[in-house]
């Protein structure tokens, strides 16, 4: 590793335990290295959209000769009126258009996605004791969600075993939770251990 | 008229998308393509929303005694990345502008998120208690799962098989019947913007 | 009785400061942990490693730098693998920060197999609105972004001669820290029905069997496990797997965190009830 290099690994680390200083309370530290990160942040979006979306995508396609991109430039110019109280307006012409478009492509494929092909992988195939355990899971949680009739009798029975398989369902999803939650920790730990390794091999 | 050629748009839009959906033709497909590419270069011009309304709120803190300090390093950290990245070229690894991003931006937001393994672990000590029949099944449900991790010897194989049964069997089920409930509202969410129903997008007068 | 009732009420600061020495333990003093391989980390190794040099897949980049940790292993292992049997990669990043982590990867692990942007891989950069662009690339990749992430044109790339859209690919495995991967699965396997594998965080992956059941994705890497198990198939190590031993310990002692304070609860109510 080059002393440059190490230098900003340095800069690196030191954010990481500004950050951690959160943990005894909020501080200064902490509020810096937050704002910081916002003020990055923006500015490194700011820099990728314009290079990447703006000028690729927008600048270079009309000056191609695809004159017809004039339309959702407008729209999009449109947009921007959002912030002027006389002409917010116009911008409802340009969220029209974008919710229109992705509202009508998006039911058919909710459809097929979200309830066609899990209602087929729930009933295909129905050849083993999982595949009957999967069905009565399925169809109890969807009858505990079912509010517009009381849950009692065998109706309430079947809402108990819904209520009893969402419960696994979160308590597996929190298993997996800490394991995602430690992992963030965890890497934090590694990057600091290699540059305590860094330093000490320099 | 002002809202009703908005709403009419999204009605006319919308159902031409489903039907799009359902027609194999050319038309259909240049639609579809123009249509979404469309969308994509409004989404654009969307993006630069967010930038003016930060840059607005951090400049109008400027003028205040108490704020100014962070204002300052927020407004610096930005104009710092602006002109680093001036430069097409300068978006490709081993410039200035990347080395601010692997060396700031990229520790900066990871730590901010793993304070979350502190809280998670105080959260199961204070909270994730068997108070109940459904938060006992709960606990032992997360316990097994995390068991997963630990080496257990013998038990280890038996714990796993037991890990792949929950999670393709009652969690598959209950997630399923989660992903139908939440496509269902999806979907009457979905129509009842093209019918004109939902109106929220179009803001206030 | 005093003694649990202290124990119910503990700063929160002593339960950290316990995480944080546990976490410093494997720091200072590693161990071997095993990990056992699953089915549907499997599938995803199987899918890249029975690909014949010169074939192409798409590798979505979509994570964020606050999900690195889980992810970033994942990213390493499977462009170490692709890049090693001379497959050609199709990248794209749906989520704005991963663009700089993509360069990042790409740079150091293609750089290691002498592999150039333009003949070995093609990175297209960012586009918002997942959903539409999942869509266009469906189309073709030229729609939705004409020039790649260096600007120079997609039609003048040896890499995309002959390359259209996503069905021209053997399939997509997608690396997502957030809803990204829904979208993967509604417009791109629901609308083209081409082969879709994710690579998920700890705390999304549980909802995501359901499609694995279902065949909508034909693998599934979930989480830090996941990861560990990835680069135990490929035999390319990165932190998945050093971080096993931390998460050992941490959660040893958060699975300790829970039964006391469960004991303690139980122990409380009675002398309360009394």
């Amino acid at each position: 590793m080059t002393t440059i290099e190490l230098i900003w690994y340095t800069v690196g680390v030191l954010l990481t335990l500004c950050v951690f200083s959160f943990l005894i309370k909020d501080n200064p530290f902490y509020k810096f290295a937050e704002r910081l990160v916002a003020g990055v942040a923006a500015g490194y979006w700011t820099m990728l959209v314009f290079h990447t979306n703006f000028r690729d995508k927008v600048i270079l396609t009309m000056q191609n000769g695809q004159w017809a991109y004039i339309i959702p430039i407008l729209l999009g110019i449109g947009m921007w009126m959002r912030f002027s109280k006389k002409r917010s307006w116009i911008s409802r012409y340009s969220i029209a258009f974008y919710i229109g478009i992705s509202t009508g492509v998006s039911v058919p494929v909710y459809m097929y996605t979200a309830i066609f092909k899990q209602m087929s992988a729930t009933i295909v195939p129905f050849d083993t004791v999982t595949s009957v355990l999967v069905i009565i899971g399925v169809l109890c949680s969807l009858f505990y969600f079912f509010f517009s009739k009381a849950h009692t009798g065998a109706f309430g029975m079947a809402s108990r075993i819904g209520i009893y398989t969402l419960m696994v369902g979160f308590g597996a999803g929190f298993g997996l939770t800490v394991m995602g939650r430690v992992a963030l920790l965890v890497q934090r730990v590694i990057y600091m251990k290699d540059y305590v390794l860094a330093l000490i091999g320099s | 008229m002002r809202k009703q050629i908005p709403i009419y748009f999204v009605l006319v839009s919308g159902i031409v998308m489903i039907i799009q959906y359902f027609v194999p033709s050319q038309l259909s497909d240049d639609l579809f393509t123009y249509a979404n590419d469309w969308v994509i270069v409004i989404g654009i011009f969307a993006l630069a929303l967010g930038i003016w309304s930060l840059l607005k709120a951090e400049f109008r803190k400027l003028r205040d005694p108490k704020e100014i300090f962070y204002a300052g390093v927020l407004l610096v950290g930005y104009f710092v990345m602006f002109f680093s990245g001036l430069k097409r070229g300068n978006l490709e690894y081993g410039s200035f502008f990347m080395t601010i991003f692997n060396n700031i931006l990229v520790p900066i937001q990871a730590t901010l998120f793993s304070l979350l393994a502190f809280y998670i672990a105080s959260a199961a000590y204070r909270a994730f208690r068997a108070r109940t029949v459904l938060a006992t099944i709960l606990l032992l449900t997360a316990f097994i799962i995390m068991l997963r991790l630990i080496p257990l010897g013998g038990f280890s194989s038996v714990n796993q098989t037991a890990v792949s049964w929950i999670l393709s069997v009652p969690n598959m089920a209950a997630k399923r019947a989660i992903t139908m409930g939440v496509g269902l509202g999806a979907i009457a969410t979905c129509i009842k913007i093209i019918l004109g129903i939902e109106r929220t997008y179009l803001g206030h007068d | 009785m005093i003694f649990w009732e202290k124990m119910m009420n503990l700063d929160r600061r002593w339960i950290y400061l316990c995480i944080a020495i546990v976490v410093i333990i494997p720091a200072i003093k590693t161990f071997k942990v095993p990990v056992a391989t699953t089915p549907e980390v499997k599938k995803v190794y199987d899918f890249i490693e029975e690909m014949k040099p010169g074939e192409y897949f798409y590798l979505g980049i979509d994570y964020d730098p606050s999900n690195l940790a889980e992810l970033d292993p994942m990213t390493y292992s499977i462009l170490n693998q692709a890049f090693s049997k001379d497959l050609k990669i199709v990248i794209a990043c749906l989520s704005q920060f991963g663009v700089g982590m993509a360069e990042t990867r790409l740079a150091e692990v293609g750089g290691k197999y002498g592999k150039k942007s333009g003949i070995d891989y093609c990175f297209l950069g960012y586009r918002p609105y997942p959903a539409i662009c999942i869509l266009t690339m469906g189309v073709d990749f030229r729609v939705t972004f004409p020039l790649d992430y260096y600007g120079v044109s997609l039609d003048s790339l040896p890499i995309m001669q002959g390359i259209k859209n996503l069905m021209d690919v053997k399939g997509v495995v997608d690396i997502t820290g957030g809803n990204i991967a829904d979208f993967w699965i509604t417009y791109g396997n629901g609308r083209f029905g081409y082969p879709v594998a994710l690579g998920l965080t700890g705390v999304m992956s549980a909802d995501y069997y359901q499609y694995l059941q279902s065949g909508q994705i034909f693998g599934l890497i979930p989480g830090i496990k996941g990861a560990a198990e990835y680069e135990k198939l490929s035999g390319f190590e990165t932190s998945g797997l050093r971080s096993i031993p931390y998460q050992t310990l941490s959660h040893a002692v958060i699975l300790l965190f829970i039964i006391i304070s469960n004991i303690g609860y139980f122990a409380t109510r009675r002398r309360m009830a009394k």
